[in-house]
């Protein structure tokens, strides 16, 4: 008795030891990454510990700040969803870039077509859900592709983002141009009735409750229903899932199609909140960094509102380190990819690590 | 350019300019990529690649210009781009072959590290113009610009023509070009060889990323021949496009980064003659091309015709 009396707390983390290390390792690799870049800093003639200070007070030191940090998760919520839904069942989507777009030129053309001749309330349902149909489809097509005809998901989505990006373009620079806006080619703009408002005393607009319902919505479906479990079950092994009589195919296209059509809505709130009219600006790279929150939650939809938020943090800073340390605004491109190495070599360490290993019986 | 004078005999004469020049960049990356994954991994990254050779042959020829004089220092600006696109590509190597690591997910945090290196250390280099590399004027026999300007043809361009032919030959016909295809091909054989996986794949993608690199350097000493953040648009990513259609074989490559390369000028080539209304879809030729083929030639119940065996599996 007394053997185990004394073991009991090397007991309890034994049993805990799993979820610990899902939690522990993501913060060491962040812990890592944040010494190298620190490095980094200190060779490109700054103060480390400044510019850490710097990037705190930026992005949650304030409430202006956190403001700004929340605008720039809420896209980042959903373009990270493009990713991680269909990641479940094994598959690598890269087109968030492109389902944004569709998204957004989708919601944009519904916007103009309607303007003020329904309730404003109904033209903004009615361009929410051509932004989601749109980007699901897109996506879809990628996965469909893949399941009917074997082409590789990650080639084609990749293919799909220059072609909704062309489309776009091509769109306002010629049929839906607005002559009247001539700092770049651009549609015209939606009526304000339209616009996505603000939360009450902020400058965050709802779009950041379509984020975190967003992901809520996805962690239930893949965690909590049989419609996930299916999911995860053919993402873990297709082979056993066919044989199991799961339909594999109706899988892959139901998949991809939430998960671009979740990009496809942040591309309508980009619009609709932001832009308030679609042009090359839509094309802001927040797609691929949605695949950067992807991979770093590990594909988990509710880490994916933790990740997505710490990453808006990171993308507010960019200014206040070109101001009060002179550093080119590309320092958190580079702080983003070290980060994002480390996480992935992080990911490589799980049941290695003597801490965290299965012991013999002693 | 001034092929307005010729009406729409500028617009072949276009495509062709843009064809030489335009292909350059093509090359070298498919032709780097496909030597990657003929190993068996694929290196996504190359687009951050891209960008750090493009950003350090324009640096290093702008400053060693003082040193070198104006023709050598654009040389040893390809030498470190090479050199910049290895490193890159060691980090890679080594990276994606770490126990369940996707190499994907490796090429797109490449991509991000390696575009925000250089755009971090090439922040100096937008303004100063550097000396760009000589090329040759087979276009001096016509009294035409267009003409003139149009076939002004780089060395790296014909480097890169040479380098698609020997890399057929290594690959056919060279004991590392065997072992590189055996690890592509059956890791599990190449493993019975007593061939290290992990060597030959870190090495190929090293020696890819090379190739990238320089590839990069032709972007920023050749055309456009300048230094901008937007320099690459895409076109290391297409690599991987690129060496699917070209069917993982080099001299392949040659033929559809030519094709590529064209494709690219018709959008620029028409408008020159006073036809925008289809510029950015005829942009988007090369990827709708590329979709188009490989939905054409997949099936779900083989892989491609030519890809490496163990191409995107784990192992």
């Amino acid at each position: 008795m007394a053997i185990a009396s004394a073991s009991s707390a090397s007991n309890l983390f034994y049993r805990w030891r799993r979820p610990l290390e899902a939690i522990a390792l993501p913060i060491a690799a962040l812990v890592v990454a944040m010494v190298i870049f620190g490095l980094f800093c200190a060779l490109a003639g700054s103060n480390p510990l400044a510019v850490y200070g710097s990037i705190y007070r930026a992005a949650f030191g304030s409430w202006s700040a956190w403001q700004n940090t929340l605008i720039r998760a809420a896209p980042l919520m959903l373009t990270a969803l493009c990713t991680a839904l269909p990641a479940r069942l094994g598959l690598v989507i890269i087109g968030n870039e492109g389902a944004l777009v569709i998204g957004g030129l989708a919601a944009v053309i519904v916007g103009l077509g309607l303007g003020t001749t329904v309730p404003a309330l109904m033209a903004q349902l009615a361009m929410a859900l051509a932004a989601i149909g749109a980007g699901g489809l897109w996506i879809m097509l990628a996965g469909a592709l893949r399941h009917y005809r074997g082409v590789n998901e990650t080639i084609s989505s990749l293919l799909l983002n220059y072609i909704a990006i062309a489309l776009m373009n091509h769109l306002v620079e010629g049929p839906m141009r607005d002559v009247e806006f001539v700092t770049k080619p651009s549609s015209a703009e939606l009526d304000a009735a339209l616009w996505i408002g603000n939360l009450p005393g902020s400058r965050i607009h709802y779009g950041l409750l379509y984020g975190l319902i967003a992901c809520v919505i996805a962690y239930v479906l893949i965690q909590r229903t049989t419609f996930g479990f299916a999911a995860r079950t053919a993402g873990g092994n297709v082979r056993a899932a066919k044989i199991a009589g799961l339909p594999v195919g109706k899988l892959t296209l139901a998949v991809c199609f939430l998960g671009g059509s979740a990009a496809g809505l942040a591309g309508m709130v980009e619009v609709a909140a932001v832009q308030k009219r679609i042009n090359e600006s839509l094309v802001s790279n927040y797609g691929y960094a949605g695949i950067l929150v992807a991979f770093v939650s590990r594909h988990n939809p509710l880490a994916t509102i933790l990740v997505a938020i710490l990453l808006g943090g990171i993308l507010a800073s960019g200014g206040i380190l070109q101001r009060s340390h002179e550093l080119p605004d590309a320092t958190v491109l580079v702080f983003q990819g070290i980060v994002f190495l480390c996480v992935l070599f992080s990911d490589s360490l799980y049941g290695r690590l003597p801490w965290f290993q299965e012991r013999s019986v002693m | 350019m001034a092929t307005e004078a010729l009406g729409w005999w500028g617009v072949p004469l276009g495509i062709l300019a843009g064809t030489l020049r335009g292909s350059a960049p093509f090359l070298f990356v498919s032709l780097g990529e496909c030597l990657t994954e003929k190993s068996g991994k694929i290196n996504l990254g190359l687009e951050g690649t891209l960008l750090m050779g493009a950003m350090s042959a324009y640096g290093i020829s702008y400053l060693s210009q003082g040193a070198l004089g104006e023709f050598w220092a654009p040389w040893l600006g390809v030498l470190v781009a090479g050199l910049a696109g290895m490193v890159l590509g060691a980090i890679h190597g080594w990276l994606s072959q770490q126990p369940r690591v996707n190499d994907i997910a490796v090429g797109i945090a490449m991509i991000i590290f390696g575009s925000g290196f250089a755009f971090f250390l090439g922040k100096p280099f937008i303004q100063p113009q550097a000396p760009q590399l000589l090329t040759f004027d087979w276009g001096a026999w016509s009294s035409n610009p267009a003409v003139q300007s149009a076939l002004k043809v780089s060395p790296l361009f014909l480097i890169g023509v040479a380098i698609a032919p020997l890399l057929q030959w290594f690959f056919r016909s060279t004991r590392w070009g065997l072992y590189v295809r055996a690890v592509g091909d059956s890791p599990d054989a190449a493993r019975a060889m007593g061939i290290s996986i992990f060597k030959v794949r870190f090495l190929s993608t090293m020696a890819g990323s090379f190739l990238a690199g320089v590839g990069g350097a032709c972007l920023s000493l050749y055309y456009p021949g300048v230094w901008t953040e937007r320099i690459s648009s895409g076109q290391g990513l297409m690599a991987v496009a690129l060496v699917i259609f070209a069917r993982w074989k080099p001299v392949q490559c040659l033929w559809a980064s030519l094709l590529f390369g064209g494709a690219q000028a018709i959008g620029p080539a028409f408008q020159s003659v006073g036809i925008n209304a289809y510029y950015y879809l005829f942009n988007a030729a090369p990827y709708i091309l590329t979709l188009l083929i490989m939905i054409l030639t997949c099936s779900p119940k083989r892989t491609l015709i030519g890809a490496p065996g163990a191409l995107g599996k784990m192992d």
